[in-house]
């Protein structure tokens, strides 16, 4: 391991109105160093990274790198530096080719016939082969971040920043990713790696950074340190585990026979052959990589895509014709992943959006009439029940944090008593805390009858909470199977497997 | 430096004061506009605001606000509700000269029979004719996603020469001499839209929009459908996810306004304009979009933003007069509020922040 | 009624010379959307245009010079809708609406003193033998310079977009804004001048029906044909040698109505000058089924939050 530093930050501070995201952070980064950046949503990590990558200037405090003073106006001076970043979302144009988009991100892209002999060089040389000329959009998950990888490569970056990259992979497909980060490293690269996930960092880091509410709170050798220490030290707090109390399954409430939907956008997923069912007091987990189906699967179930009769049954009815206001008359509820947008109206009050769902079970109506008193007693109830940090319910959905409002959209579905309740992504962008709470009303739910499906991308809460797992892949959906005799290998199979990956050569 | 900072809410005292700070932004720069045109730009505005009001001849223009106003309020309200859903009716105007050439042509047909079934009959004609204009691009959006922009601006062009024919056709006055345009219904009793009390301008187009502005306020407040609108124009995903029907909601909406500007359309021709003619039409599809604008979308500002609208339409008049102010001065005075308006907006949503941000 | 009166040659040199005020402002506003942005304000330009390059042309007895200040006068108007929707974060439709509202107002207000003017004529392009060719000659050889500018133009912008760096960029932005400002491109600045460059051509496809189609200054002049040109891009699906395509069928229509009503057919005038406005909502009927090659950030704001 090197010792010389590459890049050190001094005491880097941010504010924004109402909050300071980075507040005097310190630490350095060594040559051919994996660095962690470890901490919460919302530690302040993004802001971070952003510093160092010219898109958000500082308030206070100096870079250095290589012994210079390093003060990046935009990312094209950063690159300029060596510093390339692979973001977790938004940096790629799904109707560009992937020439296009690496060339994007180029100072000095060579014509395009070069760029492509290059990209396929350095593709096979890492073990993630791409073909230059297929439309970003067309691509899965993995093979899009591939192509954000190569774009940062073809720069010989000497520091390499990664936003969660493993989210949207397979446990296999992590396997090649950390391979070819190993390979980077031994090459004298440095790579700073921003995760939440403890066993990865474990698994691949020299040294860590836990960053709480915008401070530098502690440094360890990740190899060194155990998982639980190292996640005390990110929560601030002892971490209490959801309670699991032993459910009996009843008959079942919730059924998909051979359903498939074609896809609903050019970009979208469409759905093959898709059996599922779930008992009452069960959870079902279904797992999978971002984009393989989960929002056109919640559309399926909430009713905003309608299919054939009976394809989806409730209680042994035909619902698939059905649409959400009917379905919810029934009590199949459903909670979407995009808080902003989809499950709320950002700009409405708290006493709308709890009227966006619950008119026909909470009775907020009589002939189309609405009634504002009843409606806003339902907002005080959930704020009230799920703990939303809000002055009160007159005030707007955008005005709340992501992990209040994803509470407050959970509640809103758990309080009208769901026979049926289906979430994706429930506690996505969620500090723990609510994150734990969210978990442990989804449990309480179950226990008290209700079947639920649980949409995630974490696996982590799927092992903890689900008592079946089925994986989506592609849009199809895998044969569930009980949770607790499944292996991280076989749920990666399940998701997958590497989707076709070449491990590098190393 | 100066930078822009969201709040975390729409504020509402900026929602309130914009439109009037939009106003008097409008008024400075129309008095810069008027000076340059070499006017006094003092006595200008005066002439425009003030005198139609209160000036020596108010007796008659207060009137005139009446009639100039319902039209633009009826037209606007109808606007107001698609608006809110991010449903873009603009052609107004063509349902508006639609509306009329239904409404006079059920008037005309009947005539000179004497009926108090008539009018009634026109008035329904009317709103069906601006309905069934709007209903075409209505329909051509939910059939095949064509841009409702675009085909309803098409078909203003489409009215205006459907106007023309009719005014020299169909319609012509047969006891006109060969001059264009129809007979007038204020000659002929049971068509008439008259004065409901003479000397006020109160005619039934007015009672029409007052109707409007109330329904339009419990619909946006205190109904589903008018909830399901707006959420519709927040956040259209979470109102499909609400259970909304897009489609629906595109017929209601297009159609509704339809409708009110079919109906302004026949009060007009039936009253205050008289007669079906080539230049019927003077814009009031399209000055309504200002008006619903100014008045936030929102019925009772429309309510308000309509009686200004007229007032500047009068005032105009009366400045062209007196002033030799040119009439497309008071067009360009219209487009330059409408400016400073959504310029405006900004506050509303977010706030402007000088220097450095504060450490909180 | 006398059809053979419609001499074929003339008709398709007529046809071009209609379609070239709506190809500019098709390009121009291809631009514009390709940056992610729709400016609805073209009517509004184009008529501003028509107005300020016929005032110049006649002040300065240089039709060019109009053309010239036309562009610059329809750049002026659209540094508003800028200003509106780049820097206030207006809602696009509703200021490309001010924009043709308030544009059509100020070119009454600027043109009361050009009604019934004679413009100065715009030279043709003469070249020896190849003008005097029979059929060939009155149809690519004889005519004025902005109609090739226009053709050249639509060649550039296809050009640029298709295989420079600076088109790769304008698309990204309008593909995807967010990334494009993650990976450190101006967004504002990039469409602030994508809309300067549509204004600009929407000035001069104005300048074009005052200062050659027709050639004099009545208010309202351009009838809709901004709005036409904006149903264009649709129909050209954002691809600039479509738009040439769309601009000539137009332009056809539009003639061919022209001669029609000329030689009398026994349709009433009205109805054949509805024509070219039906067609465009036919030709949007029959397009929009397809969308997937539009702009997919197309009409929304860009706010820079963090």
């Amino acid at each position: 391991m090197s010792t010389s530093a590459l890049l050190t930050l001094d005491g880097l501070t941010k504010a924004y109105p109402g909050v300071v995201a980075n507040d005097k952070v310190s630490f350095v980064i060594g040559t051919g160093e994996v660095h962690a950046l470890l901490g919460e949503n919302g530690a302040g990590k993004s802001t971070l990274v952003k510093m160092i990558y010219g898109l958000v200037k500082p308030d206070s405090g100096q870079m250095t790198l290589r012994g210079q003073p390093y003060e990046p106006a935009e990312p094209r001076q950063a690159r300029a530096d060596g510093i390339a970043m692979v973001f977790q979302h938004f940096s790629l144009f799904d109707a560009l080719n992937v020439a296009e988009n690496i060339a994007l991100g180029m100072e000095t892209p060579p014509p395009m016939r070069d760029l492509a002999a290059r990209i396929r060089d350095v593709s096979e040389a890492y073990g993630l082969p791409l073909d230059p000329y297929r439309t970003v959009g067309a691509l899965s998950a993995g093979e899009r971040q591939r192509v954000e990888i190569i774009r940062c490569l073809l720069q010989d970056p000497k520091l390499l920043i990664m936003d969660e990259p493993t989210s949207v992979l397979t446990p296999q497909e992590v396997e090649i990713l950390f391979q070819t980060l190993r390979k980077l490293k031994s090459e004298g690269t440095s790579i700073l790696y921003i995760s939440h996930k403890l066993e990865e960092i474990r698994a691949l880091c020299d040294q860590a950074t836990i960053l709480r509410l915008g401070r530098n709170v502690g440094a360890c050798i990740p190899a060194e340190t155990s998982a639980r220490d190292m996640a005390e030290l990110m929560v601030g707090t002892a971490l209490k585990t959801p309670e699991r109390s032993d459910r009996t399954f009843g008959a079942v409430a919730l059924a998909i026979t051979d359903l498939s939907v074609p896809a609903p956008s050019a970009f979208g997923t469409a759905l093959r052959g898709l059996q599922l069912s779930v008992r009452r007091g069960e959870i079902l987990g279904v797992g999978g990589v971002a984009g393989n189906g989960q929002d056109e699967l919640l559309s399926v179930l909430s009713g905003e895509v309608t299919t054939a009769r009976d394809a989806v049954m409730f209680d042994g009815q035909p619902i698939g014709h059905m649409g959400p206001t009917a379905r919810r008359a029934l009590g199949v509820l459903t909670a979407p992943e995009e808080r902003l947008g989809h499950a709320a109206a950002p700009d409405m009050s708290l006493t709308e959006n709890a009227l966006l769902t619950g008119s026909v079970r909470e009775g907020l109506e009589t002939r189309g009439f609405l009634k504002w008193g009843v409606a806003r007693s339902f907002a005080e109830t959930i704020i009230k029940a799920f703990d939303v940090r809000t002055p009160g319910p007159e005030n707007a959905a955008r005005s709340l944090s992501g992990g209040n409002l994803q509470k407050f959209v959970i509640g809103r579905e758990v309080l009208q008593r769901p026979e049926v309740l289906v979430v994706n992504q429930p506690t996505w962008g969620v500090d723990a805390a609510a994150a734990a709470a969210i978990r442990q009303a989804l449990l309480d739910l179950a226990a008290g009858g209700a079947a639920v499906i649980c949409i995630s991308q974490d696996l982590d809460e799927l092992m903890e909470i689900s008592d079946n797992f089925a994986a989506l892949n592609e849009g199809t959906l895998s044969v569930p199977r009980p949770t607790a005799a499944l292996t991280v290998e076989e749920i990666g199979l399940m998701m997958g497997g590497a989707h076709g990956m070449e491990v590098a050569h190393v | 430096m100066i930078r822009l900072e969201k709040r975390p809410q729409p504020s509402r005292v900026w929602s309130l004061t914009t439109p009037l700070v939009a106003v008097v932004a409008t008024m400075i720069m129309g008095g810069v506009l008027f000076a340059l045109l070499g006017k006094d730009p003092v006595e200008a505005i005066l002439t425009i605001f003030w005198d139609p009001l209160f000036g020596e001849f108010a007796f008659y223009y207060r009137p005139q606000l009446l009639v100039k106003g319902a039209p633009l309020v009826l037209i606007a309200i109808g606007l107001s509700l698609g608006f809110r859903a991010g449903i873009w009716n603009i052609g107004a105007e063509g349902q508006y000269i639609i509306g009329a050439l239904t409404g006079a042509g059920v008037g005309l047909a009947f005539y000179p029979m004497e009926g108090w079934f008539i009018f009634p009959l026109m008035v329904f004609a009317g709103a069906l004719g601006g309905w069934a204009w709007a209903m075409i691009p209505a329909v051509l959006k939910t059939r095949f996603g064509t841009n409702e922009i675009l085909v309803s601006l098409m078909l203003v062009y489409v009215a205006e020469q459907f106007l023309a024919s009719m005014s020299l056709g169909l319609m012509k006055n047969p006891e006109g001499f060969g001059f264009p345009g129809s007979r007038n219904l204020q000659q002929y009793a049971s068509a008439h839209n008259a004065e409901i009390v003479t000397g006020t301008g109160m005619h039934w187009g007015v009672v029409a929009a007052l109707i409007a502005v109330i329904f339009a306020y419990v619909l946006l407040n205190r109904h589903m459908l008018g909830y399901h609108i707006r959420l519709t124009g927040e956040a259209p995903r979470a109102a499909r996810f609400a259970g909304v029907k897009p489609a629906r909601l595109i017929l209601f909406c297009l159609g509704a306004s339809g409708a009110l500007a079919g109906l302004a359309g026949m009060f007009e021709v039936s009253g205050p304009a008289g007669q079906v003619s080539i230049d019927f039409n003077v814009g009031y599809g399209f000055t309504a979009i200002i008006v619903a604008f100014l008045g936030r979308l929102h019925p009772v500002g429309i309510l308000l933003a309509g009686g200004l609208m007229a007032l500047t339409y009068i005032g105009g008049d009366i400045a062209q007069g007196n002033l030799g102010l040119p009439s497309a001065a008071i067009q360009v005075f219209q487009g330059m509020l409408l400016f400073f308006l959504l310029a405006l907006d900004l506050l509303t949503n977010y706030r402007i922040a000088f220097g450095k941000p504060e450490v909180a | 009624m006398d059809l053979s009166a419609i001499n074929p040659v003339l008709l398709i040199a007529s046809l071009m010379v209609a379609a070239t005020p709506l190809l500019l402002a098709a390009i121009g506003e291809l631009v514009v959307e390709k940056s992610g942005v729709l400016n609805l304000g073209v009517e509004g330009m184009m008529i501003t245009g028509a107005i300020a390059g016929f005032a110049a042309a006649v002040e300065s007895g240089s039709p060019l010079a109009g053309f010239v200040v036309a562009a610059v006068a329809g750049a002026a108007l659209s540094l508003l809708f800028a200003a509106l929707t780049q820097v206030a974060l207006a809602n696009q439709v509703a200021s490309g609406l001010a924009l043709t509202l308030f544009g059509l107002g100020l070119s009454a207000l600027l043109g009361q003193r050009y009604v019934g003017v004679k413009p100065p004529q715009m030279g043709r392009i003469d070249i020896p033998v190849l003008s005097d060719l029979p059929v060939v000659g009155p149809i690519l050889f004889a005519h004025d310079v902005i109609l090739y500018f226009g053709i050249a133009l639509t060649g550039a912008v296809w050009a640029v977009l298709k295989f420079t760096r600076a088109g790769l960029v304008l698309r990204a932005v309008g593909e995807n804004h967010e990334a494009a400002h993650a990976l450190g491109y101006k967004v504002v600045r990039i469409r602030t001048l994508a809309i300067l460059f549509g204004g600009a051509c929407a000035g001069m496809g104005g300048a074009y029906i005052s200062l050659i189609r027709v050639p004099q200054w009545t208010e309202g002049m351009t009838a809709g044909i901004g709005w036409i040109a904006l149903a264009l891009v649709v129909f050209a699906s954002w691809k600039p040698w479509r738009a040439l395509l769309g601009a000539y069928l137009f332009g056809g229509v539009t003639v061919v109505q022209l001669n029609l009503q000329a030689a009398g057919v026994a349709i009433p005038v009205e109805y054949l000058a509805m024509s070219p406005y039906l067609i465009t909502i036919l030709v949007l009927v029959i397009l929009s089924a397809d969308k997937s090659s539009a702009p997919a950030s197309l009409g929304r704001s860009f706010h820079a939050s963090r």
